[in-house]
């Protein structure tokens, strides 16, 4: 018998929010993370705007020990442990305690890209200089992708499966599958999930020399055309984390635990680079053949779906996303359900843009409200042939979901698709 | 430099990296590091690095090999300085 996964724990690390209460609110507000830095003006970027999560000297302190800052340089991990204890105590769970088993029934499935960038640069500026012994011995841990989980399986004490994924932009939506399967499958009760990524030009750069970011708004951070308008000129490059606790919906209803919304079922799957997939452009086929098998695991049809999450970027296949979702549902014009991109308010997170998002609409889910499409004023016409635009709701609105779909694109031709239901 | 007065610019470097649970009273001269103190045997390493930045010397491998408790450090540490 298939066990039934809810979500009952929710943490978030955004540029425009840290905490679910701070999030929660600057999403209905729309207000924006975005920001001028001048550190990318000095170091010639193209765009010199970014998103970054704000994180007081205290608040680190809250979750790791002094020792465990000593020499610490890893945004990336520091994002994560905050997203991902905050959706530890969101459910309720406590830790194991130091001299207690592990918790064998509670595992960690908790991605990134890149770990600790700023650390390994250190680490290679002193092996260039013929000074490998003095990396001290947290250099390993904070840059070795699996770092965010590690850190996170010590402060718990997991003792179930602790492993980090890694697919580029789909990693938290990966993530979130791949611990949904395990609980599905009796493999453990409890999973804590999610994605975390860097911040800084070290892990921005690639994308500012692929011509993928926005040059066009270094003096008006605040009007960075948003995903899906007719001006759409490229991303601004984010950071943060999101993290998600799921649980069988039996442990969930033996504890009395906040449900937040069950999760239905999912598909992964890829492109192949192939039919007009790259390692950086998406297979259109594999990206509606991902949701339709979403849909079709999940057991419910293209018709009930009330909202999307979409991935949409602020590039110029946001008109391609739509027409996928479009064929995929078999649903357009005032018959498309209402769809949003974050992106707008925290520019894309790269591997840590499918937790964040899930997180964002997991509130809308919960609570009942759709959040404003920001800085969408003119909507794409090729988006706006499509699909009615009132779908795309550019003010918060209050609406009852149901049934909502997330997915998520990534490098490689990865694609990821979950289907959530509300309790 | 006195074995007193090493043992005082060494005890605050070991301080850094007891565990939680562990008072930095329990540190005396022939504290097991990693076996009594219970510091985590990767930190060794920093704590050997901490020492040179302070006590301005360099060790070699070998020297690691034969540090275990707070004493075995002071005469290490007594070695390299009178070098």
């Amino acid at each position: 018998m298939k066990k039934r996964v809810v979500i009952t724990g929710l943490g978030v690390v955004a540029p425009n929010g840290v905490g679910i209460p701070a999030f929660s609110e600057a999403i209905k507000k729309g207000i924006s993370g975005i920001k001028f830095f001048p550190e990318l003006r000095d170091l010639n970027f193209s765009c010199q705007l970014g998103a970054m999560p704000i994180i007081s000297e205290e608040k680190k302190r809250e979750y790791l020990s002094d020792l465990q800052l000593r020499n610490f340089n890893s945004s990336g991990i520091l994002y994560g442990v905050i997203a991902g204890m905050d959706a530890l105590k969101d459910a309720k769970i406590e830790v194991a305690k130091p001299e207690d088993e592990p918790l064998w029934d509670l595992g960690i499935i908790f991605g990134t890209g890149t770990s600790g960038i700023e650390k390994f640069r250190e680490a290679i500026y002193r092996i260039d200089d013929k000074n490998v012994r003095r990396l001290g011995s947290t250099s390993v841990a904070q840059t070795m992708t699996s770092g965010v989980s590690a850190y996170l399986g010590g402060l718990i004490g997991a003792g179930n499966m602790v492993t980090a994924n890694s697919s580029a932009c789909a990693t938290g939506t990966e993530a979130l599958l791949m611990g949904y399967e395990h609980i599905v499958n009796g493999k453990a009760k409890y999973m804590l999930c999610g994605s975390t990524s860097d911040s800084g030009p070290y892990i921005w750069g690639g994308f500012d020399a692929m011509k993928v970011t926005t040059y066009k708004y270094n003096d008006s951070p605040g009007e960075v055309a948003g995903p899906m308008s007719a001006e759409a000129s490229g991303f601004v490059p984010g950071s943060g984390a999101g993290a998600y606790l799921l649980e069988s919906l039996e442990s969930a209803q033996e504890r009395g635990a906040t449900i937040y919304a069950e999760i239905l079922g999912g598909a992964v799957n890829n492109g192949g680079q192939r039919g007009g997939g790259s390692m950086s452009a998406p297979n259109s086929k594999a990206i509606q053949k991902c949701i339709t098998d979403a849909l079709k695991n999940s057991d419910v049809t293209g018709e009930e779906i009330d909202y999307i999450n979409g991935h949409l970027t602020a590039t110029i296949k946001d008109p391609d996303e739509i027409e996928n979702w479009s064929i995929a549902l078999n649903r357009n014009g005032d018959e498309f359900p209402y769809i949003n991109s974050l992106k707008g308010m925290v520019g894309h997170c790269l591997a840590a843009c499918g937790s964040i998002e899930i997180v964002s609409a997991i509130l809308q889910l919960h609570e009942g409200f759709i959040f404003p499409n920001v800085n969408c004023e003119n909507l794409h016409p090729e988006i706006s042939y499509l699909i009615a635009s009132e779908k795309i709701p550019t003010k918060f609105q209050k609406k009852s979901l149901q049934i909502i779909a997330k997915a998520s694109f990534g490098f490689g031709d990865v694609n990821a698709c979950a289907i959530f239901k509300k309790n | 430099m006195t074995s007193e007065e090493i043992y005082r610019k060494l005890e605050p470097i070991i301080k850094t990296y007891l565990p939680e649970d562990i008072s930095a009273k329990e540190i005396n001269r022939s504290s097991d590091l990693t076996r009594e103190l219970n510091i985590n045997s990767a930190h060794l390493v920093d704590i050997i690095l901490d020492i040179e930045d302070v006590f301005n010397i360099e060790f070699k491998n070998e020297d690691m090999e034969q540090l275990r408790n707070v004493n075995d450090a002071i005469l290490l540490i007594q070695q390299k300085i009178s070098i």
